[in-house]
């Protein structure tokens, strides 16, 4: 496979899962309510940070503006899926018409929106992205070959989940000073597990008391919920091995080996010993998904040429 | 009041013979023989029959994605390539004359390509000015006593045929630079047997579908290395390009990769293609890429388009190239004047196809006549195509010819001039009824082993009424042709 294509369907992948995170968080946090005076304003500066967004915004309707429709803005949702679609656009060839029309109906469909015809119905709009993700992946799944390139696109997909999950916890310890005391803000906790679609799973598993410790063990070391870490890391394995194997390539030990570090942290995890230091293990969560991002770069896509000349 | 038994029976009422050649009618209400058939199921077809045939065709297209993008609209506004029902049929006498004629043709082309870059006989022998063949935009010092392949300079070309008032078949224009276009003539046939099912299966219509094998077996013998297997890819400046879709079209025809510039290096001379498992050699490129933009190291610096290198490559004989780099001097309008003597010249034999009547404005004589009778002939800029750079001195205003006059003296090896053509007219299917509109005709000639047209071409129409500009970007449509078995 040519590698501009693999790297055009790792980042459609990418771009679209972070449209689609980046829509979870409005809606959620927008329909939140708060008990207290100041909960707002700290729930919105945590969301802005595990987007790493630079928005000088801070009602919630001006932050909402920005991330959803402000295209020179790089995690805005319609940035996002204007790069997707970009990316799909140029390998229209190698993935199926069926992912095409899809991705180009959503395209068209947040590129029509503007904030004054959202405004109403908010959530009608972040779950019309949400579902138009979801569709997509469905679509990809039914009609493009489970080969080499779909592999791609479920790496892609992994890694961006992974990193915005970790990004996300790091935001909610930080607030707290890296303090995980017992507090009467449950609802922060929910907050958190439904921007990661794991509350009903989380209330399966544990009951709907939430306890801040069980919340993060559950969004990090769940071995079944697909937006844990954990979750994403197998994936990342598997895929990664997929493509090393499809490729038969002497240079994939790096990947293989950042891939299967990342999953052995989180499939040996200890959670007292996580949560003694939840930062100290996050950080390095983080810089293990940014190695990998930049392995599978060198690997198959800009390796120099004398390298695999050589080999 | 009963019907005028000499008046056009629907749906032809609005059908007009005119001073052109006509492809269907010898007279009024008369068909040619091989017509027939078609002007016969045409007359039987209930009104809103072929509106039914046509939406269903055009949807076609759009489903199949078969569009191309206009320059200078938004970007990416993507058409479709207007398709009329009704196929163009020619006989097989008359396909026997252009094939012949073609076949000449670039053989002679190929030959003198191979002198201009090499020795230069024709040039010294004085047969056509040297300064007007080395003063050619498209000349290419680069490729002076490069040892091709072959000798294979044009691989592909896609030669413009006209028919003129009495019947023959003329030259208006070769193609033999990066000729587009084909991908249509294959789509348009398919189309055209699910229209006409039956009317197809009675004709006994010669099959283009092959062209796709005869494209790669003319692409794998360009391997300067010769070796049993080569790998071709089919090099494409990208999705912006307005002939992307035939781009995916030919590679996904030929089950070859199609590439961009950003996924070719050179190496050592040698070129290779960046794939996910590694560097692989490629040994020949057809390129979709014109000569200005193939390498930023030979030519256009600022060219993102090609690959650095290539020209070393080329020269050290490590890749072929479809078409060779360079060719651009054998379509150059003024260079065209002088193809007949070029094919005497090198073949010894007399043009099969005639060309067109052509003015070379350097010439004082022929440029002071062109200049007087502006308003009757046709001028064009040498180096351009698609129909830019035109003048149509019978719709043209005062001002446009002025412009042009001007633009003449201040150059005018850049320009030559031909009479207003009755190009033929063939019917169409216009408004609910069927009307007569000019056309032309772009077979695709296969150099490689030996010359292969495949049966056909494409068959462009001037859909705007009256006029004779075929061109895709200039309001053309096309058709499908049918080249019959005797």
């Amino acid at each position: 496979m040519l590698s501009r294509v693999a790297d055009s369907l790792y980042w459609m992948s990418r771009y679209l899962e972070r449209a689609e995170h980046t829509a979870r968080l409005l809606d959620v946090s927008l329909q939140q309510l708060d008990q207290r005076p100041g909960d707002a304003q700290r729930r919105w500066e945590r969301l802005l940070a595990s987007l790493q967004s630079t928005t000088v915004d801070s009602e919630p309707l001006a932050i909402t503006a920005s991330l959803t429709f402000d295209a020179g803005r790089n995690e805005s949702i319609v940035a996002s899926i204007s790069a997707a679609r970009e990316n799909a656009r140029q390998v229209r060839e190698q993935i199926s018409s069926e992912m095409w029309e899809q991705i180009n109906r959503l395209y068209l469909h947040v590129r029509s929106a503007t904030m004054a015809s959202i405004a109403d119905e908010p959530h009608e709009f972040f779950r019309s992205v949400k579902e138009g993700a979801h569709l997509f992946q469905g679509i990809c799944d039914a009609t493009m070959s489970h080969g080499e390139g779909w592999h791609f696109i479920q790496a892609g997909r992994a890694i961006e989940r992974a990193s915005a999950t970790t990004r996300m916890l790091e935001a909610y310890v930080l607030d707290r000073g890296g303090a995980l005391t017992q507090s009467n803000d449950d609802q922060a906790w929910v907050c958190l597990l439904k921007s990661c679609t794991a509350y009903e799973a989380y209330c399966k598993v544990y009951t709907a008391t939430i306890r801040p410790e069980r919340v993060i063990e559950f969004l990090i070391l769940d071995a079944y919920f697909p937006h844990s870490i954990r979750f994403a890391a197998e994936t990342i394995q598997v895929a990664t091995r997929a493509i090393a194997a499809a490729t038969n390539t002497a240079q994939a030990g790096r990947v293989d080996r950042l891939a299967g570090r990342l999953r052995a942290t989180l499939d040996y995890g200890q959670t007292d010993e996580i949560l003694a230091d939840l930062r100290g293990y996050l950080v390095p969560l983080l810089q293990l998904c940014m190695q990998l991002d930049a392995a599978i770069y060198q690997t198959y896509i800009a390796y120099p040429a004398d390298q695999s000349l050589s080999a | 009041m009963s019907p005028d038994p000499t008046a056009p029976a629907a749906p032809f009422t609005r059908y007009r013979l005119g001073t052109a050649y006509d492809e269907m009618f010898a007279a009024p209400q008369s068909p040619r023989s091989h017509y027939r058939r078609l002007y016969e199921r045409l007359l039987e077809l209930p009104a809103d029959e072929l509106e039914r045939r046509q939406t269903a065709a055009d949807q076609n297209f759009l489903n199949q994605g078969v569009t191309f993008t206009v320059y200078g609209a938004d970007e990416g506004t993507e058409r479709i390539f207007p398709y009329d029902l009704l196929p163009r049929i020619i006989t097989s006498a008359e396909w026997d004359v252009i094939e012949r004629g073609l076949t000449q043709r670039i053989t002679a082309l190929n030959l003198f390509l191979r002198d201009i870059y090499h020795d230069g006989h024709i040039l010294r022998d004085g047969v056509i000015p040297a300064d007007l063949v080395l003063s050619c935009r498209h000349y290419r010092r680069e490729m002076r006593g490069i040892r091709l392949v072959r000798d294979a300079y044009i691989s592909i070309a896609g030669t413009d045929l006209v028919r003129l008032p009495d019947g023959r078949f003329a030259v208006l224009e070769d193609n033999v630079r990066v000729p587009s276009g084909v991908s249509y003539m294959l789509v348009n046939r398919q189309v055209s047997k699910r229209v006409f099912p039956n009317l197809f299966d009675h004709y006994n219509v010669r099959p283009n579908e092959q062209y796709g094998q005869a494209l790669l077996a003319t692409l794998r013998a360009l391997d300067p290395q010769q070796r049993p297997d080569p790998r071709v890819v089919l090099l494409t400046p990208g999705v912006y390009n307005s002939a992307y879709f035939e781009h995916t079209f030919l590679a996904r025809q030929m089950g070859i990769e199609l590439v961009e510039g950003r996924d070719l290096l050179v190496h050592n001379n040698v070129v290779y293609m960046r794939t996910t498992a590694g560097l692989e050699r490629v040994d020949v490129i057809y390129r979709r890429v014109d000569d200005d933009f193939i390498d930023p190291l030979s030519f256009r610096h600022d060219s993102f388009l090609g690959v650095a290198g290539l020209m070393h490559a080329y020269r050290a004989g490590n890749v072929g190239l479809a078409n060779a780099i360079g060719t651009g001097i054998a379509d150059d309008k003024a260079v065209y004047a002088y193809v007949p003597r070029i094919i005497r010249y090198y073949t010894g034999e007399d043009p099969i196809l005639e060309n067109v009547e052509t003015y070379v404005l350097t010439d004082d004589a022929q440029r002071r006549h062109v200049l007087a009778n502006l308003e009757s002939l046709v001028v064009k800029a040498v180096g351009e195509s698609g129909g830019y750079g035109m003048l149509i001195g019978p719709h043209s205003s005062a001002a446009e010819r002025e412009t042009f006059r001007r633009q003449i003296e201040a150059d005018p090896r850049n320009y030559i001039a031909q009479p207003t053509l009755a190009l033929s007219q063939a019917p169409c299917f216009i408004d609910g009824g069927i009307e007569a509109r000019h056309i032309d005709l772009r077979p695709y000639i296969l150099s490689g082993e030996r010359v292969v047209i495949v049966p056909g071409g494409l068959t462009r129409v001037a859909l705007r009424r009256g006029s004779l500009v075929v061109n895709s970007s200039q309001g053309g449509g096309s058709k499908d042709t049918w080249i019959l078995h005797d």
